[in-house]
């Protein structure tokens, strides 16, 4: 599911932040925004083309929880941690996440469908726990709603037509495999 | 900005040069303060704190790191006041606990008498001075370690943990590290961040696999155990 870097895009995106090293964290986002993370090919091309030394990028990119190094799922899941949705039983709902895809979180399953994440705290406490998939918030989720939360994703997979029943059995199915963080 | 300033050090008038920090005045003085994570020759960073002094009036006296606190007209500076060495003698404690194979912490412990080590010991590899990533950028103009991650992941290295094309492999950064525990990795060219074991004579590359072995240069342990 890696697919190659394109250098044109990346050179886009940095031509786009021109102002040097205040720009980074921006062209960073844009590049994660495009390619679902941040190809070690694409940082290599932004030292480059920007002038400044990888190991500051990789710095950067590696100091702040929301860029991911690794590809990630069509679908992230962020499940918050933060101090109120934890009294509310997050850690209950992370886990039962945990048995549906059998992954951890950091991971990816293995067919790069979901990939969940925790986080430690999403900014709406008062509607905790609160977990959101690709950015569109469940708020107040108990363990059972995570079920209809993983279908609404597969409805709007235009490319998926198998129902989600199939997926969790074939989930299921690859517990001797390990999961990988791709 | 070549003016001259007065300040008050350890009791002392004393005039100084604009733009000195207060470590280099004390010196300059002759008021010794310990520094672990200060090399002449590479900006100041202020990692280790060892180089704390008590600053201002007694009941709003700070301590600051004086490795990055430039003097200004009218400080008052304290360099061995009783704070200042209680806040010493624990960082010097807390460092020998996550570090104690270091020498360099060793010596600095003796020397300050610290007779006892209240913590867990770590045996950490490295202490996050930073003197090997700004050996690297400012003298070695390379910049290819840096800085990785943060709070308890925070680590050094080469980004991507792959040997990088900027390094020339001149060993600076092991010549510097106070903790001196980088793993002898030259067996493994690809994981190598130092490999300056090459450009010694003889070369020491009649290795195996060392993997328990430091690799302290002057000389290389590991090349010393094997002659044996």
């Amino acid at each position: 599911m890696e697919a190659p870097v394109n250098t044109e895009k990346v050179l886009d995106i940095v031509r786009k932040h021109e102002d040097g090293w205040g720009g980074m964290i921006a062209v960073l986002t844009d590049i994660q925004y495009v390619f679902g993370y941040l190809p070690e090919e694409a940082l290599r091309i932004v030292a480059s083309a920007t002038d400044t030394s990888l190991a500051d990028i990789y710095g950067v990119a590696t100091f702040y929880r929301a860029f991911s190094l690794h590809p990630r799922g069509k679908h992230h899941i962020c499940v918050c941690l933060g101090t109120a949705c934890h009294v509310r039983g997050a850690q209950m709902v992370v886990e039962e996440f945990e048995r549906q895809l059998n992954i951890r979180p950091g991971e990816t399953t293995l067919d790069g469908n979901f990939s969940l994440e925790t986080v430690n705290c999403l900014g709406a406490c008062a509607l905790g726990p609160i977990v959101t998939m690709d950015n569109d918030p469940s708020t107040k989720v108990r363990p059972a709603d995570i079920r209809k939360i993983l279908k609404t994703s597969w409805k709007t997979d235009t490319e998926a037509t198998d129902s989600l029943g199939v997926t969790v059995a074939a989930a299921l199915g690859q517990e001797m495999e390990e999961a990988t963080t791709i | 900005m070549n003016g001259s300033i007065h300040m008050t050090l350890n009791g002392l008038e004393v005039s100084v040069e604009t733009g000195m920090t207060i470590l280099d005045a004390a010196r300059f003085f002759g008021f010794p303060i310990p520094t672990l994570c200060h090399m002449e020759g590479l900006s100041p960073y202020g990692a280790c704190r060892l180089c704390v002094v008590e600053i201002g009036d007694a009941p709003q006296s700070k301590l600051v790191s004086s490795c990055t606190y430039p003097v200004e007209e009218g400080l008052i500076v304290r360099t061995a006041s009783a704070r200042v060495l209680r806040a010493r003698k624990m960082i010097l404690e807390l460092l020998l606990a996550s570090c104690p194979q270091s020498k360099v912490i060793q010596d600095l412990a003796s020397e300050h008498d610290i007779r006892q080590q209240r913590f867990r010991q770590e045996h950490e590899d490295c202490i996050l001075c930073g003197l090997c990533v700004r050996m690297c950028e400012e003298q070695m103009m390379a910049k290819a370690i840096g800085f990785r991650g943060r709070g308890e992941k925070r680590s050094i290295g080469t980004p991507f943990d792959i040997h990088s094309e900027v390094c020339r492999l001149c060993g600076g950064c092991i010549y510097v590290c106070p903790a001196c525990q980088l793993r002898c990795t030259y067996t493994e060219p690809d994981k190598a961040i130092c490999g300056g074991c090459v450009n010694i004579s003889p070369p020491c590359v009649e290795k195996d696999s060392y993997d328990d072995m430091m690799c302290y240069m002057a000389p290389c342990v590991a090349c010393e155990i094997k002659k044996d």
